[in-house]
């Protein structure tokens, strides 16, 4: 049986995450900004596990609130052993184009905000001696695309970030795990036309992110096919992937 | 914040384009309606009273949250996109069952209610609403009703088996059965005519919560109705449990053509399933007594692009026999057997809902490729026997019964129409109200 806590708990992705470790029987501390949805998910959670779940609406933007509300978690469930760094917003990208407080604030959302709560979550599992940190990351944070560069700049910055903790904690029995799903057919991206084989659903990704931690995996691409096309977008030189409309 | 497609109902037919809005929290208001919507589930009934052509449907399935379960009352309250296989895996091992179940578990808890579906225990157990404690009707101009058999009971009694058009139903609290064992003790017995069935129903249904009969409707003359019948109960505390092997789900991978059903295979498929030994009583896995075509995934498209009919009809009991032998002789005349036909008969309760189709009698179900204006000439030929004998037809199979039959199989319906949201409609709907 795991503690888990999840920070943006009312994500798709998190959601059907916590029920698959829900059916193992796994502890939870959830963290979200809205109240009623968060209510809905910690119920149902309970009933899947059989277990007290533990809940509390946070803006996450709020950095400074990270320390207590971690030592809350922590208390609560009586130590962490996964984390997952689920939280996130869409911003729209040509509104963003001509706002720099918009765009900045989708940085900080999306990436400052995961990048306290990672230091903060690996520092305590490294005086521990254990723990799993799971952040989402994207495809989108491969390669900057004029579609959506705002978003993909923070979901990058989160991804270089963990690399670089991961590799400051090898062999610590602590295990780093970044994310990056594709198109999720969520709420997150109902603006957008969901036809086709790319669009995954979130209990696709949710599969593949218990199978990450099982298997103590560093980077995963999910679906698994994105690893190869974002493989070969990595390698179009610039010179012509600067002309593409992707 | 939407798409078009063309969402199907399992029948595959008619296939059209409505616009899909889907639901993520009982408690939001319903989106902006310009056009008339629809609340579609897990697309399972086979006709059109799950589609809505050229308007807007709303996807319930990301209403699929548990709310309560109290293990030691059995009473669940969950969303109403839950799908009745998500709360069997959730309450079996816990030594709780559904009340009430269809033929397959894949279906939503908001569907199995505005259907009424029924199951092999109507004998004893009645239709899914009589299960039901509460659920909330969210009215498009925001009201939230809670229904129940006590409370809005007006509501309740058009809200079950009321095709979705009274409103969006946001969840839903039942009443579970107690069972001591996952396993069913099942009997199998083979029938040789209608005359014996009817001898074997009484004794079975004496004995048993559930009763079922397939029948072979590739045969006439003295085999006419011969078929074999399967009776089953929860098995006792205790019972010697075989070693579960875990089923592998076959998935029919794409939509051929043309029908592979057709009458060479349905002769065949009729005539080996007659005569395949089967253990006359054995243990066996709830869903493999239950749910036997849920482990052939998609398997609708075996019939190919055009999709089939399904139909199934009630008898009185007074005049039963008789349609019964009128009904198979003149599919047998056809030549378009079906390739699966189950018989049973209804007890006598009923759950009081305003287009229920479940009454007492007996019920058959059969499903024909979709040969268009032949299969609809022997549909209708059917009808009028049904009609003659004042039987009825279920609206959640039906994709072509005519208006006159259907507000003769429902009279009630003109009471229900001062229940139907000015915002909800259905092509089903429109379409047996057109003429």
């Amino acid at each position: 049986m795991r503690n888990i806590l999840i920070l943006g708990a009312t994500s798709a992705i998190a959601e059907a995450t916590a029920r698959r470790f829900a059916a193992a029987g796994a502890r939870f501390y959830l963290v979200g900004r809205n109240a009623d949805k968060l209510a809905a998910i910690a119920h149902d959670l309970e009933i899947r596990s059989s277990q007290a779940v533990y809940s509390e609406s946070l803006d996450l933007d709020l950095l400074d609130q990270h320390p207590a509300l971690l030592s809350r978690a922590e208390k609560a469930l009586g130590g962490i052993d996964v984390a997952l760094i689920a939280h996130g917003v869409l911003p729209d990208q040509q509104a963003c184009q001509q706002s720099v407080p918009m765009t900045l604030a989708a940085i900080h959302t999306n990436a400052l905000s995961v990048i306290s709560l990672a230091t903060l979550l690996a520092n305590s599992f490294e005086t521990r001696g254990q723990g799993v940190v799971v952040a989402i990351g994207s495809v989108a944070g491969d390669r900057g695309r004029a579609s959506n560069y705002v978003y993909g700049a923070a979901k990058g910055m989160v991804g270089l970030f963990l690399q670089g903790l991961r590799n400051r904690l090898a062999g610590k029995n602590i295990q780093i795990v970044t994310i990056k799903p594709g198109f999720v057919d969520t709420p997150m991206t109902a603006a957008f036309e969901k036809k086709g084989l790319l669009w995954a659903q979130p209990d696709q990704i949710a599969q593949g992110i218990v199978t990450a931690v099982e298997r103590r995996r560093d980077v995963i691409y999910l679906p698994w096919f994105w690893r190869w096309i974002m493989l070969v977008i990595l390698h179009i030189p610039e010179g012509i992937f600067k002309r593409t409309k992707l | 914040m939407t798409r078009r497609t063309s969402p199907t109902s399992w029948g595959l037919y008619p296939s059209i384009q409505q616009r899909n809005l889907p639901l993520h929290q009982v408690a939001d208001p319903l989106p902006t309606l310009a056009e008339p919507v629809l609340a579609f589930g897990n697309g399972r009934s086979y006709g059109d009273v799950c589609l809505n052509e050229d308007g807007d449907v709303l996807l319930t399935r990301g209403l699929d949250r548990f709310i309560a379960f109290d293990p030691a009352t059995g009473i669940l309250r969950a969303e109403a996109g839950v799908l009745l296989s998500e709360i069997l895996a959730l309450v079996v091992p816990q030594g709780w069952f559904l009340a009430v179940t269809p033929g397959t578990q894949f279906v939503t808890l908001g569907g199995a209610i505005a259907n009424d579906v029924h199951g092999k225990n109507h004998h004893v157990a009645g239709s899914f609403a009589e299960h039901v404690r509460a659920f909330e009707l969210l009215r498009s101009d925001g009201t939230r009703l809670c229904c129940g058999p006590e409370q809005n009971e007006t509501w309740f009694r058009a809200t079950v088996g009321g095709l979705g058009l009274t409103g969006l139903i946001t969840w839903v609290e039942i009443q579970l059965q107690r069972i001591a064992n996952p396993w069913i003790v099942a009997e199998n017995r083979r029938f040789s005519n209608l005359d014996e069935f009817f001898a074997l129903n009484d004794d079975y249904e004496a004995r048993y919560p559930y009763t079922v009969s397939w029948i072979d409707c590739a045969t006439a003359g003295r085999t006419l109705g011969r078929g074999i019948y399967m009776a089953g109960t929860h098995a006792p505390p205790g019972a010697l449990i075989p070693a579960a092997s875990p089923r592998r789900s076959l998935t029919i991978p794409l939509t051929p053509p043309i029908s592979l059903v057709n009458t060479l295979s349905v002769r065949g498929f009729n005539w080996l399933y007659y005569h395949l030994p089967r253990p006359t009583r054995a243990l066996t896995p709830y869903p493999a007594f239950f749910y036997p075509l849920d482990h052939l995934l998609e398997w609708n498209r075996l019939y190919g692009r055009r999709g089939f009919f399904q139909y199934q009809c009630v008898i009185p009991p007074a005049s039963a026999h008789e349609a019964l032998r009128e009904i198979l002789s003149r599919i047998a005349a056809s030549g378009q057997g079906s390739m699966l036909a189950v018989l049973k008969r209804f007890g006598t309760r009923t759950s009081g809902g305003l287009l229920s189709f479940p009454r007492p009698g007996v019920t058959l179900a059969l499903d024909f490729p979709n040969l268009g204006q032949k299969t609809r000439a022997l549909l209708d030929r059917l009808d009028e026997v049904i009609r003659q004998a004042d039987g009825a037809v279920y609206p959640a199979k039906d994709a072509r019964m005519h208006g006159d039959s259907f507000r003769h199989y429902f009279p009630q319906w003109s009471q229900f129409t001062h229940f139907i949201d000015p915002h909800f409609s259905s092509s089903f709907w429109r379409r047996v109200m057109a003429e």
